[in-house]
């Protein structure tokens, strides 16, 4: 049987438990071995942790640095481990605090999924309104929010019931669809992973339950390879392998995106800002040649004609890719600094790195209630909307359709440090 | 409740699958975004299968960069052996940083335990600064240790070699970003997302050599605060510890004076999973005798600028 990856990201207010719900979910799902269960009996004996002898502190399996283990506190994107017998899945635990929110960008870039806490004495908060808002900015295609703390309600069905409508209606108005929710107690291990005693009006599944049969991926689309790396092995061929064979190989290296691509196909290059059309020769895989290839593997591409193609470039099935060098964005600032109008930066999207300057700032959005401000200049964690002209010809997508076309990092010059991460696209409900 | 299925794109991949492609995508990136990468290669599977994902990245061309090894002066005879096997077979450069030399030249000083791996870290900095490398692709992998749990793809050391866990740069989508102030350097972590699990089921699909000590043989060991310690030149039993012949593996290579074997009838990649499958101890809590100090050692080291 094959096993499927979900990579999913936690989100949740400093307190709610999330933490503690990542441990239950490890814990239960048998991901501790004896030893790290050992530290962590020991530890949470030290800090007299439930007054009992043997009471775990689950949330302590997630701290990682020392400054987290002394003040109490996750400080950065934690990853974690585990797998059952139908899936394995990549967890990024995300850091609560509202100064953090580029860390919750960061580990929902990635996620298929996104698993939100709400406490259920408080139901929704400004931090579930911006968690949300980030989410749906990032595009995740699957949302979890997790009630938690439901022994603290005596596992109440009518406060269940209300906090469910809220967030529903706010992820709707977000344009997050697939959103389920769940009565949990991450502190007693109901509904995580195995099924609670205390929710018989509750006929959903566990998390792990729903964790295991949610769908990765997202929606097929137009095969897209942003060209990593020219392989041109004359002279330095791999041992083994005959020179007569490779004389003329010219192959081009990179992650497929989006949609398939098939030997055969023509495709559209946008090659140093010049469009140009071929048509696949062949595809090369980790495993071998084959006819076609699928999203997300790393292929080595040849092409019938001989195309002036180097990294940075783009090729795309059964079309010429559009040359753009000025669209507006989304941006969330991961560094502390500011981003004003005619500031220079440099761009990284796909894999080409160009000069670029910041055009006008259009706003920056208030995550507690998504109203737009003026500004004229955006500071660390500030999502805002922005123009950005770029010295070279990109091929952008809209990110609605492409992570891969639709992203971009803007970098310090100076520095190389990341300022901002982007999103390209008309807009949407929650920026 | 509401719950709306996503159309997966394409067929199902496998988690191998993935993890490979992943690993793939961040070699290219880096192979193509820096100046001078170089491969640390201890002859542990992981730095093994670090090697085998370079070498299908730049397929059918042949590994460009040289490989690290930054040797103890502890090593198992086996493990050596096979190192210098594959750099042979991959037609590599091999670069040694010795932590022997330094101690001959009296640079560095053994520790009063005798054990060596807190002593690469000078080795390792140096090595690096020598060769001009702005990069060094590594073997660990998040699952190994709470800290390396936190440490990003590309992580970035300073020009004292110094990692600063509290200000890692953001990692977002596939977008690497490597680039660095003068003199500073990047560590490349491409199987990051990989568990211990996932690098034997591919050792196993593969098909992939590995150092014959990592397979169940017989072998001379002695107990030393619950582990089996090989009786080696470098480890060597106190009266009061009895020499035993026992059937034992190893899950990890490193400084022979300071790493345990495990008791083990695998003898094959196929029974080394079996065996994984129902592990009721971590890698580095069964093996890693300095991993036992505190919670923090390894960020203590990492801070250091160890591996």
């Amino acid at each position: 049987m094959t096993t499927t990856l979900l990579r999913i990201a936690t989100a949740g207010s400093v307190d709610d438990g999330k933490s503690t719900l990542v441990g239950r979910l490890l814990h239960d799902a048998k991901a501790i071995l004896a030893d790290s269960l050992d530290d962590l009996a020991r530890t949470s004996a030290e800090r007299g942790f439930g007054g009992q002898a043997g009471a775990l502190d689950l949330a302590l399996v997630t701290d990682g640095l020392r400054a987290e283990r002394e003040q109490g506190i996750t400080i950065d994107v934690a990853y974690r481990y585990f797998s059952t017998a139908r899936r394995s899945f990549i967890l990024a635990d995300c850091p609560g605090h509202v100064q953090y929110t580029r860390n919750t960008v960061t580990g929902a870039s990635t996620a298929d999924a996104a698993i939100v806490l709400v406490d259920a004495r408080h139901g929704v908060l400004e931090q579930t309104r911006r968690h949300l808002g980030v989410l749906a900015l990032l595009r995740v295609p699957q949302l979890v929010l997790a009630v938690n703390k439901m022994d603290l309600v005596d596992w109440d069905e009518q406060r269940f019931s209300a906090i469910e409508t809220e967030v529903l209606d706010l992820a709707g108005q977000l344009g997050l669809q697939a959103a389920t929710v769940i009565p949990v107690s991450a502190l007693h291990g109901d509904n995580v992973v195995d099924p609670s005693a205390h929710s018989h009006w509750y006929a959903g599944p566990t998390l792990l339950g729903l964790l295991e049969e949610l769908a990765p991926g997202r929606p097929a689309g137009t095969a897209r390879l942003d060209v990593q790396y020219v392989i041109r092995p004359q002279g330095a061929l791999a041992p083994g392998l005959d020179p007569e064979a490779y004389r003329d190989f010219r192959g081009y290296a990179g992650t497929l995106a989006d949609g398939s691509l098939s030997v055969g196909e023509t495709v559209g290059i946008l090659s140093n800002g010049y469009p140009a059309t071929s048509r696949v020769k062949a595809i090369g895989t980790p495993s071998g040649p084959v006819g076609t290839a699928q999203p997300g593997e790393a292929i080595v591409l040849e092409l019938e004609d001989e195309v002036d193609i180097a990294r940075g470039d783009t090729v795309v099935a059964g079309q010429l890719p559009q040359a753009v060098r000025e669209f507006a964005a989304e941006v969330c600032i991961l560094a502390p600094a500011t981003l004003a109008e005619g500031q220079r930066v440099l761009l990284k999207h796909g894999t080409k790195v160009a000069a670029a300057k910041i055009g006008p700032i259009s706003h920056v959005l208030d995550v507690a209630d998504y109203s737009h401000r003026q500004a004229d200049t955006l500071g660390l964690n500030d999502l805002g909307r922005l123009t950005v002209r770029s010295s070279a010809a990109l091929s952008p997508a809209d990110y609605s359709d492409s992570r891969t076309g639709g992203s971009f990092l803007l970098i310090e010059p100076a520095t190389g440090r990341t300022l901002a991460a982007g999103i390209i696209g008309a807009g949407h409900a929650a920026a | 409740m509401s719950l709306t299925a996503t159309a997966p794109t394409g067929t199902q991949r496998s988690v191998l699958d993935a993890l490979e492609a992943e690993s793939i995508h961040i070699i290219r990136e880096v192979l193509a975004e820096f100046e001078k990468p170089g491969l640390l290669f201890s002859g542990g599977k992981d730095s093994v299968v670090v090697l085998h994902l370079l070498a299908k990245a730049v397929y059918p061309g042949r590994v460009p960069i040289p490989v690290v090894h930054i040797d103890t002066g502890h090593n198992f005879g086996e493990v050596l052996n096979f190192r210098d096997a594959v750099v042979e077979k991959y037609g590599l450069n091999l670069v040694v940083g010795s932590v022997q030399e330094y101690i001959d030249r009296g640079e560095l000083a053994e520790l009063p335990d005798g054990t060596r791996n807190r002593l690469q870290t000078r080795v390792l900095l140096d090595t690096i600064e020598s060769n001009g490398f702005d990069v060094v692709f590594g073997g660990a992998r998040r699952d190994e240790d709470k800290a390396r749990a936190k440490e990003r793809i590309l992580s970035l050391r300073d020009e004292f070699g110094v990692w600063d866990p509290r200000n890692q740069r953001p990692e977002i989508w596939n977008l690497y970003n490597g680039r660095h102030e003068p003199g500073w350097h990047v560590r490349a972590f491409p199987i990051s997302n990989w568990t211990e699990r996932d690098i034997w089921a591919y050792i196993q699909r593969e098909n992939i050599a590995l150092p014959s000590i990592y397979f169940a043989h017989q072998r001379q060991v002695f107990e030393r605060d619950g582990m089996w310690r090989a009786v080696t030149a470098v480890s060597q039993p106190e009266p009061a510890e009895q020499v035993v012949v026992r059937q034992v593996r190893y899950r990890t290579v490193g400084d022979a004076s300071c790493t345990g074997a495990v008791l083990s009838a695998a003898d094959t990649v196929e029974k080394v999973l079996d065996e994984l499958a129902v592990a009721t101890l971590t890698e580095r809590g069964a093996t890693r005798a300095d991993d036992r100090i505190s919670a923090a050692g390894m960020e203590d080291r990492k801070t250091e600028g160890y591996f």
